[in-house]
């Protein structure tokens, strides 16, 4: 992709450690991200993968280490500020506000990030109703638009996780398995809009991935966690080849 | 503040803590384990006096030996802790251990606002004093001071017998091993064959039955009045919530921490003494929102 | 379904997807609900007028129970963030008692220096608890409001000197626009005020509760997580819902003192708040009108039910309250729903209608 030195940093963690009581899950993790990456995270489970991204986010405090977005530092920021700052997060478990639509999630989400504070104007008539809806078409949720979050199928479940995130308009997003629940045959149709949308909207990514055909093809660079601890970092084709990632991570 | 008032005030705190420990004890086990908080708690502390008075009252009247308005006290605790506490987890507590926590609240609130009400009906809103067991135990001497040897003595007695009594069951027996387990983990206990229905039923009838104790040993020392009940639900939330709800020895040292500061409250500045718990209270959840001893549960995304 | 009350749909909001004639659909029953609604409720605005001249001997009740729907819809905004709190007479009593201290210091205030200063008052000690109880939810939201109500009320109570004691204090009849009233005027001029500040408030609130701000105090009920994560911090969100509850409760407050004449302790008692709940509860949580439906279904019963059970008052409350938890959790509007046939909404075990 970009040459890295002509690209702006974005994301930086240095150092990072946590652990609860007898698991390791950060273990001096060091990791970038440049503008215009998507960078996939693989590792079995329990490597720490999602841990880093709760770190990233604020989520958790490290006990050691550092994160720095843009060169600012954001270590253990509550999650509202570094979401504002322009992280956004899809989850594995995707979060809902269940008892409202689709539309209603979205709606909320820009009328956080546009900061409509008027108590007497109608969710539904802020100007940004039809870039959700345009956004809901992006990511394929139009047809559940108005479906109660709570009684949505598994598969859009997640792609409503993804469009909430987006509605934020975020330079950074970072999602947990984004196609996993996703019927198989519309896996990569989702991944294919998805990304495209991230690049024509010059938006960078991380994801968490299973799926290692998604990996070769979507993701600019690859970062391999093992025990809390960032293995390998390069791109795919050359770290999907490695035998030891193969052994310890696709293999077994 | 003469050493003498401060004795008296600690005494007097050590005593109240008793009865405090006792009815937060009840709260905190039940909520530990069933995660319900027990609103109704206060009323079966109440209900739990007022049958210990009328059986003591009986019982003096009627020219038993007074001795026995001890063993009384224990019986009608255990009579209202059973069957009261039997039947609100039987027919009604189990309808709702699925729902929202809210709708559970709102239903142990509205067996307050029922049990208040019944108690009300009952015994009337004149009081009631039946002080025999208190006065069978006679004075003692401390430091110079006469206490009453029931305050001093017994009360502080009982509360560590339970404390210790609890402890050894939770953790010596295979009921307490089952508690534990299914506090620890419902899904995981239930999974090896643990009956879930009977180990809260069981909790329940306990907690209810330390409840009535705790009103049923207060009896002797005070007089009872209606609105007993919404002041003790409050005062062991505040003490349950000080050390960390589901913390049965942390319960303890809260107890003691608000009675004794009661106390010197009383001695000091009247005015102040209603507000002291609850400042307690405020001023450790500031600093530790989960209570002293209470454990972070994060939520796992 | 959304329902638009006084706020018209942009026409663009049609869309244009490909499911293009779905969302019109939608539109127009949108439409055609905000309209009968807005209907009904200047119907019951025009009733409500003219009490005072077809009904004169209900106007008191009535104006009793607009007070205690006022404080009814602050706790039902708590309900919408999926809090209770057991201990919002607190800020009933503080309206009351604002005034209480404001007309024994100044004869002849007028009612509307009365009715700000209990909503100042009320708003800023919403404001000091609410930042301490906002930290919590559940089962502490309610119990610590609990506490600080019983604290409160002791305290009413034991400072004799200051509030009265358990005697309490009088109101004195305040002023209107400079008017002096005699008594039959001013129980007709403060119905009217009352009336006027009810109407108000269910429009407020219910614009409040569309609002962004509004949709977010539900977030806070369904998922606190994804709240943060679109950059807003749920404690604030829920400290608005707060301090308007304490507000509406203040209001409540001050009326009921302004027409009894009298405030007193018993105000904060819990069982004035287990009452705030009960008809929340009753009313059903998902519509403004039942906040003050329920509360006029429950003086009702509770002035025919004083005759024949005088004292089981809290018994029936409690019974009631549980077999419509257990029943029918959505309460009074999800059970006119059901018999309207209406009930295309689910309801959720939290009493709150899903769309």
């Amino acid at each position: 992709m970009s040459d890295k030195s002509a690209s702006r940093l974005l994301l930086q963690a240095e150092g990072l450690k946590l652990h609860f009581g007898g698991i390791i899950a950060a273990d001096g993790i060091n990791l970038s991200l440049y503008e215009g990456e998507h960078l996939a995270i693989i590792g079995p489970n329990g490597a720490g993968k999602t841990t880093f991204l709760n770190i990233c986010t604020g989520y958790l405090r490290p006990q050691g280490g550092s994160v720095r977005f843009e060169n600012r530092e954001i270590t253990a920021h509550p999650p509202r500020e570094i979401t504002r700052l322009g992280i956004a997060r899809a989850f594995q478990i995707p979060q809902l506000f269940a008892e409202q639509t689709v539309l209603e999630n979205m709606l909320l989400a820009a009328s956080v990030r546009e900061r409509h504070w008027n108590p007497l104007r109608n969710l539904h008539a802020i100007p940004e109703r039809r870039e959700m809806e345009e956004l809901l078409e992006l990511v394929g949720c139009s047809d559940v638009r108005d479906r109660v979050a709570s009684e949505l199928p598994e598969g859009k479940r997640k792609l409503a996780d993804i469009a909430i995130a987006l509605a934020l308009k975020p330079r950074v997003l970072l999602m947990d398995e984004p196609t996993s629940g996703v019927a198989s045959a519309d896996k990569f149709d989702v991944m294919e809009t998805l990304m495209n949308a991230l690049r024509q909207a010059k938006v960078s990514s991380v994801f968490v991935e299973h799926d290692m055909e998604m990996v070769s093809r979507y993701a600019t660079r690859v970062a391999v966690w093992a025990q809390g601890k960032i293995q390998t970092t390069g791109k795919p084709d050359v770290v999907l080849n490695d035998p030891e990632v193969i052994r310890n991570v696709i293999g077994g | 503040m003469t050493l003498n008032f401060a004795v008296l005030a600690l005494l007097d705190g050590i005593a109240y803590a008793s009865l405090l420990f006792l009815v937060a004890v009840g709260l905190t086990l039940i909520f530990g384990v069933l995660g319900i908080l027990n609103i109704a708690h206060g009323s079966l502390y109440a209900i739990g006096a007022y049958v210990a008075a009328t059986l003591g009252q009986w019982l003096v009247a009627s020219g038993y030996n007074p001795w026995l308005t001890f063993p009384a006290l224990f019986a009608g605790a255990t009579i209202v802790g059973i069957v009261l506490g039997g039947l609100l987890e039987r027919l009604l507590l189990q309808r709702i251990y699925e729902k929202d926590e809210i709708l559970q609240l709102l239903v142990t609130f509205a067996v307050f606002m029922i049990l208040e009400n019944l108690q009300r009906m009952i015994w009337g809103v004149q009081p009631y004093f039946m002080s025999t067991p208190l006065n069978l135990l006679g004075n003692v001497s401390f430091l110079g001071i006469n206490y009453t040897a029931y305050q001093v003595l017994f009360l502080p007695a009982a509360a560590i017998v339970v404390l210790f009594a609890l402890r050894h069951f939770l953790r010596h027996t295979a009921m307490g091993a089952q508690i534990l387990a299914v506090t620890e983990d419902r899904e995981a206990a239930t999974s090896i064959g643990i009956n879930a229905t009977r180990v809260y039923f069981m909790t329940f009838v306990i907690g209810a039955c330390f409840a009535a104790l705790g009103g049923a040993l207060a009896t002797p020392t005070t007089s009872l009045v209606t609105g007993m009940g919404a002041n003790m639900i409050v005062l062991s939330f505040a003490v349950a919530a000080t050390a960390g709800l589901g913390q049965i020895e942390g319960a303890a040292i809260s107890a003691l921490m608000i009675g004794i500061a009661r106390a010197f409250a009383v001695y000091l500045s009247p005015e102040l003494e209603v507000i002291m718990p609850y400042l307690i209270m405020v001023l450790v959840l500031l600093i530790k929102p989960n209570g002293l001893f209470g454990k972070v549960t994060a939520r796992k995304i | 379904m959304s329902k638009e009350f006084l706020d018209a749909v942009p026409d663009g909001a049609a869309g244009t997807s490909a499911e293009g004639s779905w969302p019109v659909r939608q539109v127009r029953r949108e439409n055609a609900l905000m309209n009968k609604e807005f209907l009904a409720f200047i119907a019951v605005a025009a009733l409500l007028a003219a009490v005072p001249f077809t009904f004169n001997s209900s106007t008191t009740f009535i104006a009793m129970c607009l007070a205690k729907g006022l404080a009814v819809l602050g706790i039902l905004i708590l309900l919408r963030a999926g809090q209770v709190s057991f201990g919002h007479a607190m800020y009933f009593a503080i309206g009351a008692y604002a005034a209480a201290f404001l007309s024994s210091a100044f004869r002849g205030i007028d009612m509307m220096v009365l009715v700000a200063a209990a909503i100042l008052a009320s708003g800023v000690a919403g404001a000091i608890v609410g930042v301490f109880v906002t930290r919590y939810r559940g089962i502490f939201f309610g119990m610590i409001n609990l506490a600080f109500s019983m604290v409160f009320y002791s305290i009413l109570e034991k400072a004799f000197h200051i509030t009265g004691g358990s005697d309490g204090m009088r109101i004195r009849r305040p002023t209107l626009l400079g008017m002096e009233l005699r008594r039959a005027e001013f129980d007709v001029a403060i119905y009217y005020v009352i009336l006027v500040f009810a109407l108000l408030s269910v429009w407020l609130v219910w614009r409040y509760l569309r609002s962004p701000m509004g949709e977010a105090l539900r977030a806070v009920k369904t998922n606190e997580t994804r709240l943060e994560y679109v950059g807003l911090s749920a404690k604030s969100v829920l400290l608005g819902g707060y301090i308007a509850s304490a507000v509406l409760c203040g209001l409540g407050g001050v009326f009921m003192g302004m027409v009894q004449g009298l405030a007193t302790p018993e105000h904060a008692f819990w069982t004035r708040s287990s009452e705030l709940v009960f008809i929340a509860v009753l009313g059903g949580p998902a519509h403004v009108a039942g906040a003050f439906g329920g509360t006029v279904l429950f003086e009702a019963v509770r002035t025919y039910a004083a005759a024949l059970l005088d004292d089981s008052w809290q018994l029936i409350l409690g019974v009631t309250l549980i077999l419509i938890i257990l029943w029918a959790p959505g309460g009074m509007v999800e059970l006119f729903r059901r018999f309207t046939g209406r009930n295309r909404v689910k309801t959720t075990t939290s009493g709150e209608a899903s769309r």
